[in-house]
């Protein structure tokens, strides 16, 4: 238990004063993952929750909100893309190409034949291969 | 109108719920392809941490996020202060927060199951909500089963990851592509419904720079707040344009 402690107080230098908590009450430490744990939920559930949190009952969502709930879908739709392919915009060295390839693979298949299975199919499959071959 | 929606929601035959259950499965293959074999990778990197299966199923059920989780484990195993992980839990997933903007209205028809909805409100599961073209109570229930399967799907990839670990014989790298696939067909699906493309070009278009300039790490954020800000100035542009044609 100490030994694993000192080694992680070794590489993450930056929470030593943290690891050196925990260590004090090493016993509870059942009790701090499972504590962590609800805090984690708690703020996820929470901020999932937000919108209804703040308008329920008598307080109505306010027109520009509804108006703005109504176009996000397309401009999220385009985050989260930018999201998956991360590391092929940052760096061009980590397989891109293959990111690439099998983005316009999903592309134009689904704009000739607009059957979401068979494009994700073909799609994965050439990153699957690409990324073993390239 | 109404009262038909709700006899059929406390009546539904047979045969709606079955249609509903399998339609639900199908649009939740993608998913199903992607969180399995990720949380499985949760699951290996749980375990490799010290933290046994029943952990990460616990982590699954309760916190159930994706990249989060991921940064969790480390959180964890090397004892940080709850305030790191606060903050770490609310700079990951305040995104989500965006995400019921566009369901508040459908959630609050949803009765019991609205607690659910919202828990269950990830990236994947908002984007296959945002495709269905179904309507009333059957849409309703689509999101509810795929809300269902999709998080079913999480926890049993963490729990094989966990108890399986490296003893899987085959290699499935590359495998969680076909979420980037999804999306790239639900944007084309907006793409070609869409009135105007500007939603879609400035999401594009915040997400890259915020990536370039922020990094990978926390780019999302911020685009969702640019983005949104952005939208909400372009909407009431629109309003007022709209209203000067009709008084010209």
């Amino acid at each position: 238990m100490l030994t694993a402690l000192h080694s992680t107080e070794n590489t993450v230098k930056t929470m030593t004063a943290e690891v050196a908590n925990i260590a004090a009450g090493a016993g509870n430490r059942t009790r701090y993952v499972l504590l962590a744990i609800l805090l984690a939920a708690v703020i996820t559930f929470a901020l999932r929750a937000l919108p209804f949190l703040i308008f329920h009952g008598e307080r109505k969502m306010p027109e520009f909100l509804v108006k703005l709930g109504a176009v996000l879908p397309a401009a999220i739709m385009a985050v989260l893309i930018v999201y998956c392919l991360k590391s092929a915009i940052t760096d061009w060295r980590t397989n891109a190409l293959p990111q690439i390839l099998a983005v316009l693979t999903v592309g134009i298949s689904y704009k000739w034949k607009h059957n979401t299975l068979l494009s994700i199919v073909a799609g994965t499959a050439v990153y699957m291969i690409l990324i073993r071959v390239l | 109108m109404q009262n038909t929606n709700t006899s059929q929601r406390k009546n539904p035959t047979h045969e709606q719920n079955k249609n509903i259950l399998k339609e639900a499965f199908v649009k939740s293959i993608p998913i199903l392809c992607s969180y399995l074999f990720v949380s499985m990778a949760y699951g290996i990197m749980m375990e490799e941490a010290g933290f046994h299966w029943y952990y990460s199923l616990l982590v699954s059920m309760s916190v159930y996020t994706g990249a989060f989780q991921f940064v969790f484990v480390t959180l964890l195993s090397s004892g940080a202060s709850f305030l790191t992980i606060a903050l770490t839990a609310f700079l990951m997933n305040s995104r989500q927060s965006f995400y019921a903007l566009t369901f508040v209205d459908e959630f609050a028809k949803m009765g019991k199951r609205k607690l659910y909805m919202i828990h269950t409100m990830t990236d994947e599961t908002y984007a296959v909500n945002c495709s269905l073209t179904e309507q009333g109570e059957t849409k309703r229930g689509l999101m509810f089963f795929v809300a269902l399967f999709s998080r079913c799907y999480w926890m049993i990839g963490a729990v094989l990851g966990g108890v399986l670990g490296q003893l899987l014989p085959f290699d499935m790298e590359g495998i969680d592509f076909c979420m980037t696939a999804l999306f790239v067909i639900i944007f084309i699906d907006q793409w070609e419904k869409a009135q105007s493309h500007f939603p879609a070009l400035i999401g594009l278009t915040a997400a890259v720079v915020c990536l370039l300039i922020v990094g990978p790490d926390y780019f999302l954020l911020p685009s969702l707040i640019i983005t949104s800000a952005v939208l909400m100035l372009w909407n009431c542009r629109k309003e007022r344009d709209q209203n000067a044609d009709g008084i010209a």
